[in-house]
């Protein structure tokens, strides 16, 4: 399988703000890729990058989906040929129904039968959406909402899609449901990148895992790795070392990467 | 009893024809954020288009009418896409300037082709018939106005509701980033909407010129839509339209009761009690736009 997704050094200014420091990563097909990472460290700045959505960026660097380069493009060619996002913070259409909602989620279909279907498949995974349809997004629950992002970036049928954290506000509960229906989605063939705060959760779902800080990937592995890695483990699983040299005394481990 | 009830008809009627530039100014409040000042003379030049495909080119009523309209819909799409769009990183305030600017440019366009004598459009009914409904007087024109007004509030509902591009007009218009996300070119429906709002003006324009014509015709209805949009909450379709209604018939009942003279300025004093009783307008929608 060859990378669905290929991104070469990338360098993405906010005017002034240098945010991603030469960044390069590869998607492959039908995996789970995931970005890990701080508050500020860029990892939404890449998904923006790749969609286009910040102008005039990359500043230097080529993305290529399916061996085309898209770096450039308007965001609504890149998402047609087959990239769909659910964007952080759900960003649903507040003041369309739940059914109105999803049929934007098709807009650029043609083949009614096929949105028809997807209509019931979207169903399916949340069976919750289907009580909602004739209801206004704005009144929905958070977690009911973050559904229905993932369910209008579905109805594209895309192959590759963006979830830029999925769990973001929801109770633990749901996350495990959202992480479930994560997992099935990627088992019916759509390749994912998952951008996360939750590492366990997301290391637990994913391939390959990728570690950015401040603009830079510092790590990158194969995910059942890096769950097992030390500085994974102390920095972003919040597994604490507690034990020091004298009884009295607690060390802080300092980050190997830096 | 029946004065009062005749001049609330007269207000619904002359409310309809402020309720379409109100329903115009609303579009494309929504989709690009700017109080459209623009919106009178968008419906004006369409309508001496229509006029002089009559006189000049010797066609039909009916087909000059189409013809305005069509004309009014490239007129819209050509204004925003060759001129509102431009502004980069637009403020609210330069944006009012430059509808502002075209509106001058339009009017001084309209006046320098066709000067500014008064006209009047041939229109198959005549403006001084009228048909009576009881001890009531309602002039024909009035009821045109009246159901051209419904059927065009019927079908822009209509257009919102259940197809696809009015969703993704309304999309657009409440999360624009999101809306490009799902492969919706937002430029190109902004454009549409500059469009659909000019022939709607343009409706209300071609339904007031056969009682007169001249380059100042759309300055007031443009003025009064505006007030009504205001009243109902600048974002709500059907704000703008009862908003426009209570303006037109305010209007009426204060030029009967009170004062011919201050007529025309009742509008704004209707904005006024309607902003310090509720600030939002009427009609304001439930969730507002985080910034």
């Amino acid at each position: 399988m060859g990378a669905l997704l290929e991104i070469k050094n990338i360098e993405t200014y906010y005017d002034l703000i240098y945010a991603i420091r030469g960044v390069s990563l590869s998607v492959d097909e039908g995996s789970i890729t995931t970005i890990l990472g701080n508050n500020g460290a860029g990892k939404t700045t890449i998904l923006k990058t790749v969609l286009g959505l910040i102008d005039n960026q990359p500043d230097k660097g080529t993305i290529e989906f399916m061996g085309r380069r898209i770096d450039g493009l308007d965001t609504e060619k890149i998402v047609r040929l087959g990239i769909s996002s659910v964007p952080e913070g759900r960003e649903v259409f507040e003041e369309l129904s739940v059914k109105e909602n999803l049929m934007m989620g098709a807009y650029t279909r043609k083949d009614k039968k096929g949105v028809a279907q997807d209509y019931e498949r979207v169903f399916s995974y949340f069976p919750i959406l289907s009580q909602r349809i004739n209801q206004w997004a704005g009144t929905l629950s958070g977690g009911e909402q973050q559904m229905l992002a993932i369910g209008r970036a579905l109805m594209s049928r895309p192959k590759l899609l963006f979830l830029d954290e999925p769990s973001l506000g929801l109770s633990p509960l749901l996350v495990k449901e959202i992480f479930q229906i994560i997992r099935k989605i990627n088992e019916e063939g759509v390749t994912i990148l998952l951008v996360e705060q939750n590492a366990k959760k997301a290391l637990e779902v994913s391939d390959t895992a990728l570690i950015l800080e401040t603009g830079r990937f510092v790590m990158k592995g194969k995910s059942s790795d890096l769950l097992k890695d030390e500085n994974v483990k102390e920095f972003y699983l919040g597994v604490r070392s507690q034990e020091s040299a004298k009884g009295y005394q607690r060390w802080k481990r300092k980050k190997v990467w830096r | 009893m029946i004065d009062f009830i005749q001049m609330v008809i007269s207000g619904i009627a002359v409310g309809s024809s402020y309720a379409l530039m109100a329903l115009g100014m609303v579009l494309i409040y929504k989709a690009s954020e700017v109080p459209n000042f623009v919106q009178g003379e968008m419906a004006l030049l369409p309508v001496f288009i229509a006029y002089m495909m009559i006189y000049s080119y010797g066609y039909s009523v009916f087909i000059a009418f189409f013809g305005a309209l069509f004309f009014a819909m490239i007129l819209g799409c050509f204004l925003e896409f060759a001129v509102v769009r431009r502004a980069k990183n637009p403020n609210i305030l330069g944006l009012i300037i430059v509808t502002i600017g075209l509106e001058m440019i339009l009017l001084g366009l309209v006046s320098w082709k066709f000067g500014a004598d008064q006209r009047i459009m041939p229109f198959p009914i005549s403006s001084y018939s009228s048909v009576m409904i009881g001890d009531l007087y309602i002039s024909t024109m009035d009821l045109v106005t009246l159901f051209v007004a419904l059927a065009i509030m019927i079908v822009l509902f209509l257009f919102f509701r259940f197809s696809k591009f009015g969703v993704a007009m309304k999309a657009t218009q409440q999360n624009p980033t999101a809306a490009r996300l799902m492969g919706i070119r937002t430029n190109r429906v902004k454009m549409v909407t500059w469009g659909i709002s000019a022939t709607v003006g343009t409706v209300s324009g071609l339904l007031l010129a056969p009682v007169i014509m001249e380059p100042y015709m759309m300055w007031n209805p443009m003025l009064k839509g505006f007030a009504g949009a205001v009243v109902g909450g600048m974002t709500s379709l059907p704000g703008a339209v009862f908003g426009a209604y209570i303006v037109g018939v305010v209007e009426h009942l204060f030029g009967g009761y009170v004062s011919m003279d201050f007529k025309a300025v009742v509008a704004f004093a209707v904005i006024v009690i309607v902003l310090c009783v509720k600030p939002s307008g009427l009609f304001a929608r439930h969730y507002v736009k985080k910034v």
